[in-house]
């Protein structure tokens, strides 16, 4: 198979056509535009983006965002395990039909999510009641977002996993209960070590959707300024009151860490791989 | 599974998948069903009047018209993305994936945002574009740009490593018996990846219809004219309207369970591509 030629001897037609849409399409839809948050919001000098891309609402907007998104994820990682587990490793009635529901979140759009979660845990709905009972109220404030988020980052983790888990021979593991470990200190010495890259990997996709993640939160967190205002909220309230510049350096922020994120995750993957070959 | 003893005693596998499936059924088919009893809950002619309501007619409308202009555009965008990074080797390939896929970690609002600092009032464009009389944020270019935006990467994420793994085995054998290049990639590319490209274009096409956040920045909100379905649910919401919200959010719900069937139909099919590798 010729791979390693380069394009212009590839035998293959349209290089020059294919890059070309591919480029002129990148730009126009996704690089062009992203660079205007970039300009607008050093466009009124650095104290403007500084006061508004700092100021004590956005950094505790900054805050819940990342936050819940981490503490979100983590649920994540701990449940996605568990559902990975269960559907490489065990056969059992209705495992299909398990294993297309985990795609839920992907498919529902957000705003259906958002306001099904807040039918359920709202003081009236039949999750919330109880919990409101208990204590423990979710609706209307931070843990309502950790919720949404939940909900929303699943199958990142539970795809993730679920090839590395089945991927992983079982024969290391026999070695190990040959060797007379249990099985849990199988678990934790031999499996959790092997899912461990595509596990992060699964964390830090959850987060990142988390952390800029819209639809699904905003009608159960209750956005209260200081309290429950999620960072994109910010910029959409920014944005009702033209204050562009604003708006576009909350953005900046943002943008910026989800790049240094993707960077992060690319190491990831690249560990991941090395790991595999 | 071979070893007997790399089974967890039937306790602790029972024990498991008790959990998984309480977990599932609590945190994703609850919500389900909560749509479908709040939208169901005054009965069948209050669903209906709900979802033929004019503005509810005007928001389906809208979103078909949206997604049916995106998703082609993104289509063949991604086809000739994989086509390029497939194919052909060249620097920079890498940098080229990882800028397909930036979309997919912007904030959805983030996504919305930038079309108005572009296009906006106070835009780069909008004085210009204020002067000629076209309307591109709080109307439907608008709407159309920030749902490209957000589904640009999902045909192109399916096909690139579907592409890459098939090689050009198949094509060149095609040219060296006389197919033009466009006779190759009809015949020969197409048939090949067909199950990988509807996988993708189903999900782009359920983002597209589902999209919340970043058609919510640069729609306005002017109820039967720029509210897309997500949209309209919000507006009936933020009303009190709860069962009007629910009925036209069902519409969305049944959407995506429809997606999840045609989703797993297709992918063994898929998986049987990816498989069928020489």
């Amino acid at each position: 198979m010729p791979s390693a030629s380069p394009g212009r001897s590839s035998p293959l037609p349209g290089f020059g056509l294919s890059l070309g849409i591919t480029i002129l399409w990148l730009s126009l839809i996704i690089l062009i535009p992203l660079s205007a948050v970039f300009v607008k919001s050093g466009s009124e000098g650095w104290h403007v983006f500084w006061a508004a891309a700092a100021s004590p609402r956005a950094l505790a907007a900054y805050r819940l965002s990342f936050g819940a998104a981490a503490l979100a994820a983590a649920m994540n990682c701990l449940f996605g395990l568990l559902l990975a587990w269960v559907l490489v490793r065990y056969t059992f009635p209705g495992r299909r039909l398990l294993s297309a529901v985990i795609d839920l979140p992907f498919a529902l759009p957000t705003a259906v999510a958002g306001i099904a979660l807040t039918a359920l845990y709202a003081d009236t709905g039949i999750i919330g009641r109880f919990l409101e009972a208990a204590g423990l109220p979710v609706a209307y404030r931070p843990a309502g977002v950790v919720l949404a988020l939940t909900f929303i980052g699943l199958p990142f983790v539970v795809r993730t996993v679920e090839p590395v888990l089945a991927a992983a021979s079982s024969e290391v593991e026999e070695a190990a209960l040959t060797l007379g470990a249990t099985r849990l200190q199988t678990f934790w010495r031999v499996v959790l070590p092997t899912v461990a890259p595509a596990l992060a990997t699964g964390f830090a996709l959850a987060f990142a959707r988390g952390a800029g993640e819209y639809g699904s939160v905003i009608f159960i967190a209750g956005n209260v300024p200081y309290k429950s205002e999620i960072a994109p909220l910010l910029i959409v309230t920014q944005l009702e009151e033209y204050n562009y510049a604003g708006a576009a350096a909350i953005a900046c922020v943002m943008l910026l860490i989800s790049f240094a994120l993707l960077l992060l995750l690319n190491l990831l993957q690249h560990w991941q791989q090395r790991r595999m070959a | 599974m071979t070893a007997a003893g790399l089974r967890e005693p039937p306790a602790a596998k029972a024990l498991l998948i008790a959990a998984a499936v309480i977990y599932i059924a609590v945190m994703l088919l609850l919500p389900l069903g909560a749509v479908l009893y709040e939208a169901l809950r005054q009965g069948w002619n209050a669903w209906v009047s709900a979802v033929t309501d004019s503005d509810a007619r005007e928001s389906i409308k809208l979103t078909l018209i949206v997604a049916a202009i995106s998703v082609p555009l993104n289509t063949i965008f991604g086809i000739a993305a994989a086509w390029a990074v497939a194919k052909f080797q060249f620097r920079g390939k890498t940098a080229l994936i990882a800028l397909i896929e930036l979309p997919f970690s912007v904030s959805p609002v983030v996504s919305g945002l930038v079309f108005v600092l572009l296009f906006g009032a106070q835009g780069w464009f909008g004085p210009w574009l204020e002067r000629h009389d076209i309307r591109i944020i709080f109307a439907l270019p608008g709407l159309v740009l920030a749902t490209l935006f957000v589904t640009f990467p999902f045909v192109a994420r399916q096909l690139i490593p579907l592409m890459s793994a098939q090689g050009s085995a198949d094509e060149e054998a095609a040219l060296t018996l006389g197919a033009s290049g466009w006779q190759a990639f009809w015949r020969v590319t197409l048939p090949n990846i067909r199950f990988g490209l509807l996988y993708g274009v189903l999900l782009c096409n359920a983002r597209a219809m589902g999209e919340f956040g970043a058609v919510s920045v640069v729609s306005g909100h002017i109820r039967g004219e720029t509210n897309t379905m997500p949209l309209q649910v919000e507006a009936l919401y933020n009303d009190y309207d709860f069962v009007a919200a629910f009925a036209v959010a069902s519409l969305l719900a049944l959407l995506a369970l429809v997606t999840l069937a045609l989703k797993s139909a297709l992918e063994w099919r898929y998986r049987e591509e990816l498989a069928a590798i020489h």
